[in-house]
């Protein structure tokens, strides 16, 4: 079933066509790995899907919901979180706090509440303190324990992503947007995190997009690849697939690079 | 952190232990002194030139002859000569700094670069006359600069002591840290008591201990020598005593087990709560009339610090909100009210006020919800001002009064209480004050009161985790106008008449530059400001005419040295100190930095600026 399903999405700045007539179809539980040159327009995309652009043309259909046109903290209501190519946490907040903020939309006490502090309020102060800790432990021991109160621009470049992976877990999204989520991580940690991601499905049932440059992640997790180039889409299909697609090889290795590459 | 990366730390912190050597051992710097001296004598130049210095001179600090203009012109070479002595930052591993005669020289030449400064100015200002130009410098301030002397022989007495003094002071300086703690402790303790004769005269009175009162003061005004001498002795032995189990109270805190800690809290509070009722009593009429106006700015500041400390959003009209309280409880009150009296008892008036406060905090909220920083700062600063010309324009003038404004609004009473004169006021202010910081402390520590700072942090990222930001801001405009608003209300009643130029944009300023010194964000913080600067100028009333420079050397101190205020929140200090943080905890073990990645060759993070 589809959970997304996006068509003719298109965005200019200017004269630049960064999402150039685009469909996209995600199922539930897969994992679908956006790739394509630098500039290609993939975060462009992401940043349409979740509200922070506005797209020019074109419809996202998510759970039965047009996205395009709501505000992004309406998008994440309905079940779409994502992290930053460039990481962005809140980094004076501690790493408890980076999690707890993040279940601001599924809690509803207000400012009375607050000040009252009823028992409603403290029932769901407990709550959020406790799904805050126990996503953070879905990573192991690295963020737990004296992490919880560290704040989080001490953690290492590898645990702020991490961090930042936790917090779109506990926004309780349906589809999670991965932006190079191993961008800046040696050899070892690249292999925690395409285990990582794959363990988001399978033990948490996250769908999932991922912005990745690295093909050894590519090949490891996706079910699906689909290329960018330009804004257009000029490949989809498996990883075996796409790897020995003409346009693809061209896009990244130049004209001549990919006739000596099928030459070879 | 891995181990293998601990231990190459641990091995070059040992490496560097070896080769002690190769530390450089760095001597105070002279050039520094000079430096020093100069900025001294410039100090001392400008306060003589302003006035300042005889201003302060009818000011008997100790008796018989220490007045505040020699208090400062003594305190000048003396503060210079200590900074010029001090030994020289240290850095772990790098430069050691050592201590010897090389500084009580560079104290010497501080003090005696002042000294000459001064000296010259007197001579100069002798010989040409230059109160055309600089109207405060007058025959008196020079007799007080040469000390009744003829000029050049006050030019050798002013070498003389400013040298003496500021050898002093760089004595002090490099004194070790169990003697130089209760040094300055003693004498700025000594200091203080002599510049706020008043309060503590006051304050003994209340205490019935009249007989301390006499021995320690005089009755011309001042300390009594013996007196002086004896609060000297006093603290310095109270901080040898103390210096003995150091360790600051919330370290002993955290030591405590939960309950311990709960229990301590408690009669803490009850201790406050004791303290607060029998105030007013103690510190009598006058004292408790600052108090009130400290409490009203508090009321303020602590809205103000939820609007730009929580939320990040830069007010600079916020005495529109103050006006809107003062003018709602005005025209539902007063009899004389212009064009409508209901003459509401406050306490019925007070939900409307709320009601019109969280309305005009929507008001100014709605239109500026897409903007930030500067925008944001100047568009209030426009609603601020429009809010007072609206209570002085024609249009107005029917329903507030325009620039006769309102009067004969009466006192708040509760049953057969009534809150008139500065005492019984006090009781009133520190009731909405003590719910003002309540309600801070649940807000800071709530759902919304996370919304806010993730909002400040990083506003987008607050969006697309889910925070709706229109909530969010428009929430923080309201509990801001409303904590405000109490402020404005309590203003009317105890001034019983308000006119538009009550609410000036200086009142604005005023509570940001109180948050700011205070500690943005920090509850503690906005209180320690509000007593420092809305009660410290009364208090020191000759520093009144001076009292914006004060206003503005501080501030720029504070940027310079603590832009995170005198009590910081934990979060900003965080993003102010963030490189220094980094570094303290690679270096203590107890608090690992996190390390996974190597460190480059200088030993630093790669990743360290990232952010």
């Amino acid at each position: 079933m589809a959970l997304l399903e996006i068509s003719q999405l298109t965005k200019t700045f200017g004269g630049l066509m960064a999402i150039n007539h685009l469909d996209l179809h995600v199922d539930e539980g897969e994992i679908v790995s956006v790739i394509g040159p630098n500039g290609a327009g993939k975060t462009t995309f992401f940043n349409i899907i979740t509200g922070m652009f506005q797209p020019d043309e074109g419809e996202i259909w998510f759970n039965g919901h047009n996205l395009v046109g709501l505000r992004p903290n309406k998008i994440l209501e309905l079940g779409v979180a994502r992290t930053f190519q460039n990481v962005r946490l809140f980094p004076n907040m501690t790493v408890r706090q980076n999690v707890m903020v993040a279940q601001h939309a599924r809690t509803h006490s207000g400012l009375l509440a607050a000040i009252l502090r009823t028992p409603g309020f403290r029932r769901e102060e407990e709550m959020v303190r406790q799904k805050a800790e126990e996503t953070l432990a879905f990573f192991g021991n690295r963020l737990v324990g004296y992490r919880f109160d560290q704040p989080a621009f001490v953690l290492s470049y590898a645990n702020r992503r991490r961090l930042e992976i936790a917090r779109a877990m506990a926004t309780e999204a349906t589809l999670i947007l991965l932006d190079e989520p191993t961008a800046g991580m040696n050899p070892r940690e690249t292999i925690e995190m395409t285990q990582l991601i794959g363990r988001l499905r399978d033990e948490k049932g996250y769908t999932i997009i991922v912005i990745e440059h690295d093909m050894q992640v590519v090949r490891g997790v996706s079910d699906q690849v689909v290329v960018l180039d330009y804004g257009q889409k000029i490949a989809e299909g498996k990883y075996s697939e796409v790897a020995q697609n003409e346009r693809v090889l061209e896009a990244y290795l130049g004209r001549q690079g990919a006739q000596e590459h099928a030459a070879a | 952190m891995t181990q293998a990366t601990e231990q190459v730390a641990k091995a070059d912190l040992r490496d560097q232990a070896g080769r002690e050597a190769a530390i450089q051992v760095r001597d105070v710097g002279l050039g520094q002194a000079l430096r020093l001296g100069l900025l001294g004598g410039i100090t001392t130049v400008f306060i003589s030139a302003i006035g300042m210095i005889e201003a302060f001179a009818g000011r008997i600090i100790m008796q018989p002859f220490l007045t505040l203009s020699f208090t400062a012109l003594l305190l000048i070479p003396l503060v210079f000569g200590y900074l010029a002595g001090k030994k020289p930052p240290e850095v772990e591993g790098l430069t050691r700094a050592r201590t010897g005669p090389r500084n009580v020289l560079a104290g010497l030449l501080a003090g005696v670069l002042t000294g000459v400064l001064t000296g010259l100015f007197v001579l100069v200002a002798n010989a040409i006359d230059l109160r055309d130009i600089f109207i405060a410098i007058s025959p008196r301030l020079l007799n007080i600069l040469t000390f009744d002397q003829s000029p050049s022989s006050a030019l050798v007495l002013l070498v003389l002591v400013g040298g003496v003094l500021g050898a002093l002071g760089s004595l002090v300086a490099i004194a070790p840290g169990r003697w130089r703690r209760p040094l300055l402790g003693a004498f700025l303790w000594t200091l203080t008591v002599g510049l706020l004769e008043g309060v503590f005269q006051q304050v003994l009175r209340g205490l019935r201990l009249e007989a301390v009162n006499s021995f320690l003061f005089s009755p011309l005004g001042g300390l009594e020598p013996a007196g002086a001498l004896t609060i000297f002795v006093l603290v310095f032995a109270l901080y040898v005593v103390l210096e003995r189990r150091r360790g600051s109270v919330s370290a002993r805190l955290e030591a405590m087990s939960d309950r311990e800690r709960r229990r301590t809290m408690i009669i803490g509070v009850v201790a406050l709560l004791i303290v607060l009722a029998i105030l007013p009593q103690i510190v009598g009429v006058f004292l408790s009339e600052v108090l009130v106006n400290v409490g009203i700015y508090l009321l303020m500041g602590l809205g103000l610090n939820i609007v730009v400390g929580f939320a990040g959003l830069l007010d600079l009209g916020y005495v529109a909100f103050f006006a809107v309280g003062a003018y709602v409880t005005a025209v539902l009150t007063s009899p004389s009210s212009p064009f409508w009296a209901p003459q509401l008892t406050f306490w019925v008036a007070l939900p409307f006020v709320v009601l019109v406060a969280a309305l005009a905090g929507i008001m100014v909220g709605t239109p500026v919800l897409r903007m930030r920083g500067d925008y944001l700062a100047i568009v209030t600063l426009g609603f601020g001002e429009i809010a007072r010309l609206l209570f002085v324009s024609e249009w107005l003038v029917p329903y507030v009064g325009g620039a006769q404004g309102i009067l004969s609004i009466p006192k708040v009473t509760i049953g057969a209480f009534e809150a008139r004169t500065p005492p019984q006021l006090f009781y009133l202010v520190m009731a909405f004050v003590l719910l003002t910081i309540y309600v801070s402390w649940a807000l800071k520590n709530s759902r919304i009161g996370r919304a806010w700072m993730a909002m400040r942090e990083d506003e987008p990222v607050a969006e697309v985790i889910g925070i709706d930001i229109v909530q969010a801001k428009l929430s923080a405009f309201v509990v801001g106008a409303v904590l405000a608003s109490f402020g404005g209300a309590i203003f009317a009643t105890k001034i019983g008449s308000i006119f538009p130029n009550s609410f000036e944009i200086l009142v604005s300023i005023t509570v940001l530059v109180l948050i700011i010194v205070g500690g943005m964000g920090s509850i503690p913080g906005v209180i320690v400001g509000a007593l420092v600067l809305v009660g410290l100028p009364e208090l020191l009333r000759e520093f009144s005419e001076f009292r914006l420079l004060f206003y503005g050397a501080l501030l720029i101190y504070m940027m310079l040295k603590k832009p995170e205020g005198f009590i910081p929140a934990k979060e900003r200090m965080r993003e102010l100190h963030q490189e220094e943080m980094l570094q303290d905890s690679w270096l203590r073990e107890t608090e690992p930095y996190d390390r996974e990645t190597p460190v480059d060759a200088r030993g630093r993070d790669p990743d360290a600026g990232l952010i």
